[in-house]
């Protein structure tokens, strides 16, 4: 099939055409026609090239009652979203050939965006001993992402091993950086917010001392290091540090961690009333286990410095952490509840509702386009996606309404949970259609299939 | 007053001091011979317990049954909870049980909140995890009161597992409202995070807090703290924090000593200041019953009738 995208402003830029044919872009220019072609109109929609998703919870094998890799795909697609890493802690783990290499054919058999496994870095995730990295390289799966997230990588000559050992195959470990001993039963940013409602405190400082290792470690070993979810303002400076001194380290930041503060845990949401509260009034809405995550909701000086992170490349990609979980997995005490939020369909608006108004400006749409396709294709090595749309490359785009206004509906989003944090809440942007290599996997809003 | 008492904040100063006021009256009922009034006649209070506290649940119990209100214990222990029942349906079951008030002791957190979010009746926290225990600063305010004759101005210091105590935080909260200076006292281990954004003082050093104490309130060490290196020994401890008889001489005349139970004599206090004319240990337990009467009074609406 041959697709005309009419009028769109890629990047921001002028309206344009774009002739898709055979899965690439074939032509660009004004007023293009092709024989049997069907017409796309893109009036006032921007194209960007598809989304990559770092970070995601796919959640099969094991926890089909949550999501499976066709509802999650679907999600994705719907989110703009091109190409997705779905993470390691399944049940069974993602440790061996054999899973990685059946999440990767679920993929392929939904095939609504293309599903790179993540492997796990040590077996069970347990933080023993090392998976058979090599073999989960060498699979159909073709794994370079290895990442036993949830987890932290804690024991230090094992994480050097795994950093050195992926050298071989250009594989990178994504630390879940989480030193344990200082997380124990840790329900909350550790500060005034978590203080005030009696949860125990997951502080700063067990992120930052696992990045201030592994950048060492990295830098030691000669190794690529990519950090998971970074949350913290401390986080920022030892990064910007180790990027000044050349240590091959990437790094990932969510789009919850760039709006939300620990304040949301109080009942008393920064969405709801931009006016933050303050003092000791509790709210028989606070402990929605909703807000809970992992690493925590921080401050409002860590959400800046994470946004400064993004803007001046000590952040290089934005990731969704996406973790679905069931609706008894979080309707329930906080400390019971699983960490954890819903993110491929809300990612992209977040980002546009944090860093511009979404009207057009050309710098915002290069921000996006590096932070959530470009950066994170190179960091998985994925070679078929990150590429702006241009004559001759595969035609792996997404079409962006930024003028739409949307409010999240739990029910409507496509992934088997409901557990938004954004429910109710009107966001900027929405993706109208979604292309990979050519074929439509989102057409006016909605899933091909 | 609200419909839910889920932390000592919900109170502002006038509405504690209807509870103490209120307290204060149903305390006469105590003293006859027959210690029981209408007024929650036909009203079902649960007594929901997570957690094992047989003083606070029996203090509950009996403040309801003297207000003549229908009391359903339900113990997490052997029932549908043991069986894996989450906190969501045991609400909605009592629900449908009408109950009109759920008195609940809970081992997480902000359970009492959730339950709230769910249930019509009023929710009662009897103490959440770490987090709050009103009741018990309300009837360590009222066992002050009658002592001293007044909070606004004086100075009292909680010292122990602050980090830990829910009785502390909902003291610190409430005695705040009503005016009196509140100084938490305990190592640096034991002190929160981000204490300093509370309206209160904190010092590490018990010896300089006491000349200026009007209170002193001893909260209880637990032993696995010392597993957990939060301090070293219970000698140490005992040593830098623990009330003997050689620190109360240092107290003013009129000051009391309190302790919101059980203690561990020889550890936070010393056996001859716990039974010395200071202490105020016995009395709490009896206050504790007329305020649960004051709370459940007013939260369901026993003024109104």
């Amino acid at each position: 099939m041959r697709y005309v995208i009419r009028g769109a402003r890629v990047l921001g830029g002028d309206p344009a055409d774009l002739l898709l044919r055979d899965g690439v872009v074939a032509e660009m220019g004004t007023r293009l026609t092709a024989q049997g072609a069907e017409v796309v109109d893109a009036d006032g929609l921007v194209a960007l090239p598809g989304l990559v998703d770092l970070h995601t919870h796919l959640r099969e094998p094991g926890r089909e009652d949550a999501e499976t890799v066709e509802t999650g795909s679907r999600a994705a697609a719907l989110g703009g979203f091109t190409a997705v890493c779905a993470m390691a802690n399944t049940d069974p783990v993602a440790d061996t050939a054999g899973v990685v290499e059946q999440v990767y054919r679920l993929g392929r058999d939904a095939g609504l965006v293309d599903v790179q496994p993540v492997g796990a870095v040590t077996v069970g995730l347990r933080g023993q001993r090392l998976a058979e990295l090599a073999a989960m390289a060498s699979s159909a799966a073709r794994v370079r992402v290895f990442s036993d997230d949830g987890r932290c990588v804690a024991d230090p000559r094992l994480m050097r091993r795994a950093l050195e050992y992926v050298k071989s195959f250009d594989g990178v470990i994504a630390q879940h950086a989480e030193e344990p001993r200082l997380t124990e039963d840790a329900q909350l940013h550790e500060g005034e917010v978590a203080t005030r409602l009696g949860l125990a405190g997951w502080p700063a400082v067990a992120e930052e001392a696992i990045i201030a290792r592994d950048v060492l470690l990295a830098g030691h070993v000669g190794s690529r290091l990519h950090v998971c979810h970074v949350s913290t303002a401390g986080s920022m400076e030892i990064l910007r540090q180790a990027k000044a001194r050349g240590v091959p380290v990437t790094a990932e930041v969510t789009p919850h961690h760039l709006l939300l503060t620990d304040s949301c845990a109080s009942g008393r949401s920064e969405l709801a009333s931009p006016a933050l509260a303050s003092g000791w009034d509790s709210a028989a809405t606070a402990y929605d286990p909703v807000f809970k995550v992992n690493p925590p909701l921080r401050t409002a000086d860590d959400v800046a410095a994470l946004r400064q992170a993004v803007l001046d490349g000590v952040i290089d990609a934005i990731a969704t952490d996406h973790a679905p979980h069931t609706v008894e997995d979080k309707e329930c005490e906080w400390a019971y509840a699983r960490p954890g939020m819903l993110g491929l369909q809300t990612a992209l608006p977040v980002a546009l509702q944090v860093f511009g108004d979404g009207a057009g400006d050309m710098a915002l749409w290069q921000l996006i386009a590096e932070r959530m396709s470009r950066a994170p294709a190179r960091i998985a090595g994925l070679a078929g996606h990150g590429q702006d749309p241009a004559v001759g490359v595969p035609a792996t785009l997404t079409l962006v309404d930024p003028a739409a206004r949307w409010t999240v509906e739990p029910g409507e989003l496509a992934s088997l949970s409901r557990n938004t944090p954004y429910a109710g809440t009107e966001l900027p942007g929405r993706v109208v259609a979604t292309f990979l290599r050519g074929e439509p996997t989102v057409r006016d809003g909605k899933a091909v299939r | 007053m609200n419909r839910h008492l889920l932390s000592a904040a919900d109170l502002d100063a006038a509405g504690a001091t209807e509870v103490l006021d209120t307290a204060a009256e149903l305390a006469n009922v105590t003293g006859r011979e027959v210690k029981k009034l209408p007024t929650l006649r036909g009203r079902t209070v649960v007594n929901l317990f997570y957690e094992d506290s047989t003083r606070t649940r029996i203090s509950f119990e009996a403040a309801a049954k003297r207000l003549s209100a229908d009391v359903i214990n339900f113990s997490a222990k052997g029932s549908s909870v043991a069986k894996g029942e989450s906190l969501k349906d045991t609400a909605l079951t009592l629900q449908a049980m009408g109950a009109d008030a759920v008195v609940v002791r809970h081992s997480a957190a902000g359970a009492p909140h959730r339950l709230a979010h769910w249930l019509d009746g009023s929710v009662l926290n009897a103490g959440d995890g770490t987090n709050e225990h009103p009741t018990q600063a309300l009837l360590d305010a009222y066992t002050i009161r009658s002592r001293l004759g007044r909070l606004s101005g004086l100075t009292v210091a909680v010292v122990g597992d602050i980090l830990h105590s829910r009785v502390a935080h909902s003291n610190a909260r409430l005695l705040h409202t009503l005016g009196a200076k509140v100084v938490l006292v305990g190592p640096p281990t034991l002190m929160p995070v981000g204490v300093g954004a509370w309206p209160v003082s904190f010092s590490y050093d018990l010896d300089a807090v006491l000349p200026e104490a009007d209170v002193v309130m001893m909260l209880r060490v637990q032993q696995e703290r010392m597993a957990d290196s939060y301090f070293p020994t219970v000698r140490e401890y005992a040593r830098h924090y623990g009330l003997d008889s050689r620190r109360a001489a240092r107290l003013a005349e009129h000051a009391i000593v309190m302790a919101p139970g059980p203690i561990i004599r020889g550890m936070e206090i010393a056996p001859e200041v716990a039974d010395s004319a200071r202490s105020t240990i016995v009395e709490q337990v009896a206050n504790g019953v007329s305020v649960r009467m004051a709370v459940l009074y007013l939260l369901l609406g026993g003024g109104r009738q």
